[in-house]
């Protein structure tokens, strides 16, 4: 099978796992470190009948995908830190009003404008807990050039699957970095496409749940006519007042995703059998965390690496587990605890939880990684020296 | 109106050392600006080169007190400003209080036509007492040659790529001074750095009136426009003798031509000498593009020059 091989930076990985997923349109607004990514849809999209718009803000942008989405089409925007943050109250919309798009961050330092060319982590409670409302996160945490290319492709999947926002959260360092990544044959990756509606148009519910699956999504112009809000809306999408209707839908909003936990959770798992510390670590503190990992095994130490690929819903069952079987659970990550505390949470007092927390724009090293292992303190900015642990044994 | 010895001999509020590209037409603007009053400032700006290159840790070009929000509202935060301050005199809540303060936001054509139009479209709607400048340097140069609405038709930036099919961007830009207007605010203006004599001439006009006003001045981005830093001015020179970017004023709601080139210069001559319009040499399709373009703009310029003098 003649495979095609190219030499990329992340973001344009991203934008190819897009176009093999079938995204045919793109509305964005440029903002660095996630700039390219628009760029390249720019270039690539007319070339395959797609159409890029240039938007005239963050919030235009967001919203142009929502409109390409009701007209039928699969869309995606990206954006950086500021360009999320203003992109929050369209994110919640369309969890309520149930479109299926991808929404790429390229996390930046922040808060505010921040380190605009410095990679972070920060922003992954943000990608949960963003947009007002108890709304469902699909968020998905790629690690590597390639690993985002698949990603990228999950990412619509789920989001058609689930009639739902999907978020593809990465960093400077992933979005910039270059890696050789192999492109697969069309159909050699499974794509889903959007459930059509197979009723007559007078019979069609655009928010009608029917053996627990969500409901298909006809596209404007197909003879269908029905109504899109953010308000709360029954069935067939005009808004409505009923509490328990409210109540009900709240609950199918999020439960929909909680309860498809095992279907949308991936991790990677390396050494867990035995491992005494396990590092739980996703995105770029992953690359760090599995090189850690693997020298610490070679000297004989029993380390375990846990590395989510989808952060939101959260691996609560993937933790709960090595909680049980673990002394030591490590979280490497660029912000000041966030995923920690989910972490913490969900050991529940079972094995102790330690931190690395990073924001100086500097990935975490391996080194300091290797220390946490080794129980000698961790500076948080500093690379520590290698650590001698040959002398342990 | 200051001579140029004058304004040489004043201090200057935007200092050297800052990390803007040689060629680049910003700083002149933004220092002839800032002397073009006697009166204190305080300025807000928006994300952008301006803002970025200024501004690097630990130094800062800026002699007066300055502040950066974000992308999309200069003008919000100079109207808090402005507003804050007036409450604090009135209310006598305020040492040295009774001097006079200019409140100057400075935003490029992203900043400004596209992501902060809102934000200014308000303060102007309010009638804060402010001046609002523009440097228009034709497309987002900070993050890397995007295409902007303030872009010329068929040039090339990243977003709007000149391809085998779409030789750039699509649309004409949008026209922001006429929209300004459009708010009745007592003055807006187009200028180019290069007539400097005119450009402080306007901002010493909008600096002394009390109101809302705006100046809209034409920036060269040696990067953006594929061209050389030492030409910059020539080529700002080139915008308003090709009556691409007409140098006028609407004051009051009059509006006045302030320059009429006596030979009015082809487009194609200046575009021809920036490589983002290097794909319109190469056929007759960029040719026939080429005329579009001068018709265009020959009738703006005819519409300008029947609007001179009237009010609108």
């Amino acid at each position: 099978m003649s495979k095609k091989k190219i030499f990329v930076q992340g973001n344009e990985a991203c934008i190819q796992g897009a176009l093999y997923a079938g995204c045919r349109f793109y509305a964005g607004y440029p903002i660095t470190p996630s700039t390219e990514v628009m760029e390249q849809m720019a270039a690539n999209l007319p070339k395959v009948g797609g159409k890029f718009i240039q938007m005239e803000d963050e919030i235009g942008s967001i919203a142009a995908i929502v409109g390409a989405v009701a007209a039928g089409e699969k869309a995606m925007t990206g954006t950086s830190g500021p360009g999320f943050s203003l992109k929050q109250e369209i994110m919640g919309y369309a969890a309520m009003a149930e479109i299926p798009m991808v929404v790429v961050n390229v996390m930046r330092a922040g808060p505010s404008t921040g380190y605009p060319t410095g990679p972070s982590q920060a922003d992954v409670m943000q990608a949960k807990w963003g947009s007002h409302g108890d709304s469902p996160s699909v968020v998905l945490v790629p690690s590597s050039v390639q690993e985002l290319f698949y990603e990228t492709i999950r990412a619509f999947n789920l989001a058609e699957k689930y009639r739902t926002p999907v978020v593809i959260l990465f960093d400077e360092v992933i979005g910039h970095m270059r890696e050789a990544i192999t492109i697969p044959e069309p159909g050699e990756v499974e794509v889903i496409e959007r459930a059509k509606p197979d009723c007559a148009p007078e019979d069609y519910k655009p928010y009608e749940v029917k053996d627990g699956k969500v409901a298909p999504l006809a596209a404007f112009g197909t003879g269908y006519r029905y109504h899109i809000t953010g308000l709360y809306h029954a069935e067939d999408g005009f808004p409505t007042a009923d509490q328990q209707y409210i109540h009900d839908t709240n609950m199918r909003l999020v439960n929909k995703i909680e309860d498809n936990k095992a279907d949308i959770c991936e991790n990677e798992e390396l050494f867990l059998e035995d491992a005494e510390t396990v590092v739980f670590a996703y995105g770029v503190s992953a690359k760090s965390a599995k090189f850690a990992v693997k020298e610490l095994r070679a000297a004989g130490i029993k380390a375990g690496l846990l590395r989510p690929k989808t952060i939101w819903p959260f691996p609560s069952d993937a933790v709960e587990k090595i909680s049980k079987t673990a002394k030591k659970i490590i979280v490497p990550e660029m912000n000041l605890g966030q995923i920690h505390g989910e972490v913490e949470r969900y050991a529940a007092g079972r094995c102790e939880v330690q931190g690395i927390f990073r924001v100086d724009t500097e990935p975490i090293h391996p080194k300091q990684i290797m220390n946490a292992v080794l129980g000698v303190p961790v500076e948080p900015t500093v690379i520590p020296d290698v650590v001698d642990f040959t002398a342990r044994g | 109106m200051a001579t140029l010895k004058e304004l040489a001999a004043k201090e200057e509020l935007f200092t050297g050392g800052h990390r803007l590209c040689a060629g680049c037409g910003i700083p002149p603007i933004v220092r002839l600006i800032l002397k073009s009053t006697d009166a204190r400032i305080v300025a807000t700006t928006a994300t952008g080169c301006l803002e970025v290159a200024s501004s690097i840790y630990p130094y800062s070009a800026w002699k007066v007190p300055w502040m950066h929000s974000a992308f999309e509202n200069a003008a919000a935060t100079i109207s808090g400003v402005q507003t804050a301050y007036e409450v604090l005199k009135k209310q006598d809540r305020l040492p040295g209080g009774d001097k006079e303060i200019k409140f100057v936001a400075f935003g490029g054509d992203g900043g400004t036509y596209d992501i902060g139009f809102q934000a200014l479209s308000g303060a102007l709607e309010r009638g804060h007492n402010f001046l609002y400048v523009c440097y228009d340097n034709g497309a987002y140069m900070n993050t890397g040659i995007q295409r902007s609405s303030a872009s010329p038709q068929w040039g090339n930036t990243t977003t709007s790529p000149a391809g085998a099919v779409i030789p750039g961007k699509v649309q004409w830009r949008k026209d922001l001074t006429r929209i300004v207007a459009a708010h009745n605010v007592p003055y807006a203006a187009q200028a180019s750095p290069h007539n400097w004599r005119d450009l402080h001439k306007k901002a010493e006009k909008a600096l002394a009136i009390n109101g809302p006003t705006f100046l809209n001045v034409v920036s060269a981005c040696p990067l953006g426009w594929y061209t050389k830093g030492q030409d910059s001015d020539a080529h700002v020179k080139y915008a308003v003798e090709t009556c691409y970017w007409p140098l006028y004023e609407i004051e009051e709601g009059v509006l006045k031509v302030n320059y009429k080139p006596k030979n009015k210069m082809p487009i194609a001559d200046w575009f021809k000498m920036q490589g983002r319009f290097k794909h319109l040499f190469k056929d007759d399709e960029g040719a026939a593009k080429l005329v579009q373009i001068q018709e265009r703009v020959d009738m703006e310029w005819q519409r300008l020059l029947d609007l001179d003098g009237m009010r609108l």
